[in-house]
């Protein structure tokens, strides 16, 4: 097999481009996916009447369609109701509303991880809700939440190929797009490849340091 | 022993579901006063302190700190609950946290006071159980009698008026439990007012100025700990101190 180099470069920087949408689009639907997640999850923990069940069925309907189906819906179905998204708000959109149940089961394991004697002595001690979850509950489910968080990013940031469903020239779109019109397929997947291990790889790497060192932390009594 | 009462139960009830914990509790404690609660277990005797500073909403009866009513639904309990320390049996220090920041934690959130004078109050207090070297520790390089000293500490940076004590030694190495049984006894010579739950009998003849004898959620004797101990009234305390006396029962020709 002999790889077509001069197209390669030739195409270049249009994975460029199509790796910063990705990005762009990851990393938005990350934050917002950790701000619903961390809301659906003191909702849980708590069992706020009513939200608690609404949360629940939220992340029953989010963790069991396909993201591709949920796309569709933003951004062919919220339009028949006079709704009308940007393609790119839609992807983030679309990110943030799996992402947001994945967060939120990853976080409430960590904050039920946390001993009730904890609550506890924090409650004996006067603290209220409030400071009770952020001196003593948040910081100790932050341990074991984070090796989930950390694998939620980096699924996150690989299910944003599918925004290419919806004609957003992403990495997957552009190299579909090459292969259909040039037919180099070798040379367009083997960019996609390096393209996506170029984004993920650091990002792996952060994460395991970063569970290893709270595993080191040890908390434990 | 002054003659103000501190705390007040009167018939506290407390079930969980279908089962009658606590049955009508009436107790009067006076400052400077020290009751120890004792029998077997599942008499309600956690229940009993976890109600009293509405860790557990009693299903009747009240309790109150200083004429001031303990409920849950009291948006005032905060307030209430700084006037009472608990100690527990697991050790419930936060782990992510070391030994200075557990003490000072409430203290300056909560109650508001200066780091400075916090920090100087957890310092003498610390060095009275003489763990002062230890005030950067985590708590999980502590021993298990040194945590609950610890805990105490924590406890009594707030300045309470009432100190509960739940089986503070019950998870303790036997030879850990005296140092944090000493600890008490000094609190108690200070004149802190002190409900202590605990299986440790010696140390409660020593300690109590009142014994409680609490089984099947009621109060089945109230006596001084002489007499709890030498010549208990009701047959059930027989029974109960009967269950702290071994006989020898091996014979020689095997």
């Amino acid at each position: 097999m002999r790889l077509n180099l001069e197209f390669m470069a030739k195409y270049l920087p249009m994975y460029i481009d199509a790796a910063k949408l990705t990005v762009e689009i990851a990393f938005w639907g990350i934050v917002f996916s950790l701000i619903v997640g961390f809301l659906c999850a003191i909702v849980r923990y708590y069992r706020t009447p009513i939200l608690h069940r609404i949360v629940a069925v939220y992340i029953e309907i989010s963790r069991n369609t396909p993201l591709l189906v949920q796309l569709f819906f933003l951004y062919f179905g919220l339009p028949k109701i006079g709704i009308v998204l940007s393609t790119e708000a839609c992807a983030i959109i679309g990110i943030t509303f799996l992402g947001g149940s994945y967060m939120a089961e990853s976080i409430r394991s960590g904050f039920e991880a946390v001993d009730k004697v904890q609550v506890e002595s924090a409650q004996s001690l006067g603290l209220g809700r409030w400071l009770t979850m952020k001196e003593v509950v948040f910081p100790q489910a932050l341990a074991v939440s984070v090796p989930g968080i950390c694998a939620n990013v980096i699924f996150l940031i690989k299910e944003t190929s599918v925004v290419s469903g919806i004609a957003l020239a992403d990495l997957m779109y552009v190299t579909k797009d090459l292969i259909g019109l040039y037919y180099e397929t070798d040379e367009a997947l083997i960019m996609l490849v390096i393209f996506y291990l170029i984004i993920l790889l650091p990002i792996s790497v952060v994460a395991s340091i970063l569970e290893r060192r709270l595993r080191h932390a040890g908390f434990g009594n | 022993m002054e003659n103000k009462i501190q705390l007040q139960v009167s018939n506290l009830k407390k079930q969980f579901g279908s089962e009658t914990v606590l049955d009508g509790i009436n107790l009067d404690i006076h400052k400077g006063e020290v009751v120890v609660v004792l029998g077997p277990s599942g008499c309600g005797k956690s229940t009993l302190l976890r109600c009293i500073n509405g860790l557990e909403t009693p299903t009747g009866g009240t309790v109150s700190v200083d004429g001031i009513e303990v409920t849950s639904s009291n948006k005032k309990i905060t307030q209430i609950r700084q006037k009472i320390g608990m100690v527990f049996q697991s050790y419930d220090l936060f782990p992510h946290k070391n030994i200075m920041d557990n003490i000072t934690l409430a203290p300056v959130k909560v109650q508001k006071r200066p780091r400075k004078e916090v920090e100087q109050d957890a310092e003498r207090l610390l060095k009275r159980v003489g763990l002062w070297e230890k005030r950067k520790a985590f708590p999980r390089e502590l021993s298990g009698g040194q945590k609950q000293r610890v805990a105490i500490v924590r406890a009594l940076c707030m300045k309470p008026e009432v100190m509960l004590f739940d089986e503070v030694t019950a998870a303790l190495d036997p030879e850990m439990v005296r140092e944090v049984l000493e600890v008490m006894l000094e609190l108690a010579d200070r004149g802190m007012t002190m409900i202590i739950v605990t299986h440790e009998m010696q140390f409660a003849r020593v300690v109590a100025d009142r014994i409680i004898f609490l089984e099947g959620g009621k109060i089945q004797e109230e006596s001084s700990p002489e007499e709890f101990f030498t010549n208990p009234k009701t047959q059930r305390a027989k029974d109960f101190l009967q269950t702290f006396t071994f006989e020898k029962r091996k014979t020689n020709n095997i």
